[in-house]
């Protein structure tokens, strides 16, 4: 393993889809190795294979169990996010429950199977902020039209209104960030997640613009992203200072899982 | 390294962080790059193409690293010109196109005219299949990438064609790729080259040959090629190709 780089890059955003192999053991393994090569120092996991939009309780156990699966030898440098699904409410915080309460995950991800303005998700977002978990949101906002249970940034800000108080992520700053950044602009309670999108030059610099540093979350999008494009990102962004660069790649989600690591007394240190 | 896929001017639609030629330029050489090939951001939707090119080749001019590629639109009146200028008053090694932003097809007879003309002249043909995410396009420009089904056929009796896709990969995989790649006559280039060790896998898939470096900078960040290289485990033999070995052959070789 090469040394971890000195910014101490936490990756947000990681899947075990896309990248090849029997098990999810032989899959985190291959995206570890990777993640050596480009100073990645821990990551987060969700969503286990094959990628389902609208995933039945069952489904949602399962791939649950993979993610916990292949967290179980490699929990000194990846975390997970238990994947639920707001049509299924019941079933999504008894995942909270076995997942956060009495598994490994420090976290929540919610994907494209209902709109996250829907009142219907409140109950989900209150028991995962009791429980001091990272909530992260996939948004979109795609030129011909986003999935019909598909988030936008728009939707987001509305869940964010209703809990002020809740530390919320907007994944992918809606693809089309120089819109995204906007609409998200004026709800201090939202992150941005940077991942999963081309990289496209200048996104980091409005960012920083636009909300600061501190709301900024380097995340790549494995296995469908590289490392790479998505690092280049913070990389080459222009007049960044250290401190920045720093928060992006990592200390701004440090100081998100910070309260439920130490819940659940889980280590931050390299 | 030689960087296949460098855009000078202006993006339509956002100022770029590196969109002044000296600004890219520093850029490109601090990763390492010490050979681009230049297009022209103007070349997609400018009608006056001539200057376009003009521009370009006296852009590229102070800067030995620069190797211009003009842009050529056969949907234009008169456009062989535009082709001659490139090669005889420019001197111009290719030309690049944007079928999709020009309106014409692959099956158009002129693009087949075109791809004549270019090998007549020994010129190298880059094809932007792609130049952004569709997903994320401005409302009133929504251009989807280029239709390659008629390409393989069309080469198949050109012995002399040399393509260059770029930003490709996003949008060609598996057997219509390998097809492409199988003429001999085709190559891609790494901008949109994506998931975990994307060389790599392209490499085990395909191998070293037809894969050059495009970073597709300034619209994106020009870092990228140079991380990606880096996520990748690759042979030195390899490396060099897709670094540079192939780009040079492809430069000298008609």
């Amino acid at each position: 393993m090469t040394d971890p780089a000195p910014e101490r890059i936490w990756d947000l955003h990681c899947h075990l889809s896309g990248e090849t192999g029997r098990t999810p053991d032989e899959i985190i393994a291959k995206i570890i190795a990777r993640a050596d090569r480009m100073g990645i120092e821990r990551m987060a996991f969700y969503m286990g294979y094959p990628m389902t939009a609208n995933p039945s309780p069952d489904e949602l156990r399962r791939q649950n169990d993979q993610i916990i699966q292949a967290l179980s030898h490699w929990h000194h440098r990846a975390f997970g996010f238990a994947y639920v699904n707001p049509n299924h409410v019941d079933a999504s915080i008894a995942e909270i429950e076995r997942c956060i309460d009495r598994g490994p995950m420090v976290g929540i991800k919610l994907w494209v199977a209902r709109r996250c303005n829907d009142a219907a998700l409140d109950p989900i977002i209150k028991a995962a902020h009791a429980r001091k978990a990272v909530i992260f949101q996939h948004t979109w906002l795609k030129a011909a039209g986003n999935l019909p249970g598909e988030s936008s940034p728009n939707d987001l800000v509305e869940l964010a209104a209703r809990h002020p108080e809740t530390p919320l992520i907007c994944g992918h700053t809606g693809g089309d960030w120089e819109r995204g950044i906007r609409i998200v602009r004026a709800s201090p309670n939202i992150s941005i997640d940077l991942a999963g999108s081309d990289p496209t030059a200048g996104f980091v610099e409005m960012a920083i613009r636009e909300l600061g540093a501190s709301r900024i979350i380097y995340g790549s999008d494995v296995g469908g992203r590289s490392f790479a494009s998505q690092l280049a990102k913070v990389r080459s962004a222009r007049s960044l200072s250290d401190g920045d660069r720093r928060l992006i790649l990592g200390g701004n989600l440090r100081r998100l899982l910070a309260p439920i690591f130490k819940a659940k007394g889980m280590r931050m240190d390299a | 390294m030689i960087d296949v896929n460098v855009s000078l001017s202006h993006w339509p639609f956002r100022r770029l962080p590196l969109d002044q030629t000296q600004t890219l330029v520093a850029a490109l050489k601090r990763e390492k790059i010490h050979q681009a090939w230049a297009g022209s951001f103007d070349g997609i939707l400018h009608r006056d193409v001539a200057a376009v090119n003009e521009r370009l080749a006296s852009e590229c001019k102070p800067h030995d690293m620069l190797v211009p590629f003009g842009t050529v639109n056969p949907s234009l009146p008169d456009w062989r010109d535009d082709l001659r200028r490139c090669h005889e008053i420019h001197k111009m090694p290719g030309i690049r196109l944007h079928p999709n932003y020009h309106s014409y097809t692959l099956d158009d007879p002129k693009f087949a005219q075109l791809l004549d003309e270019a090998a007549a002249r020994a010129m190298i043909v880059q094809l932007a299949v792609t130049m952004e995410d569709e997903r994320t396009q401005h409302p009133l420009v929504r251009v989807p990438p280029v239709d390659l089904k008629p390409l393989a056929a069309l080469i198949a009796g050109r012995s002399k064609v040399r393509i260059v896709l770029l930003n490709a990969m996003g949008v060609l995989r598996g057997a219509p790729l390998k097809t492409l790649l199988n003429t001999g006559r085709v190559w891609v280039e790494t901008a949109t080259l994506e998931a975990v060790a994307g060389i790599e896998h392209f490499v085990a898939n395909y191998g070293a040959k037809r894969l050059l470096i495009g970073s597709h900078a300034p619209f994106f960040c020009v870092g990228a090629a140079q991380l990606k290289l880096q996520e990748s485990i690759l042979s030195e033999q390899d490396a060099a190709s897709i670094t540079e070995g192939n780009a040079q052959m492809l430069l000298k070789s008609p």
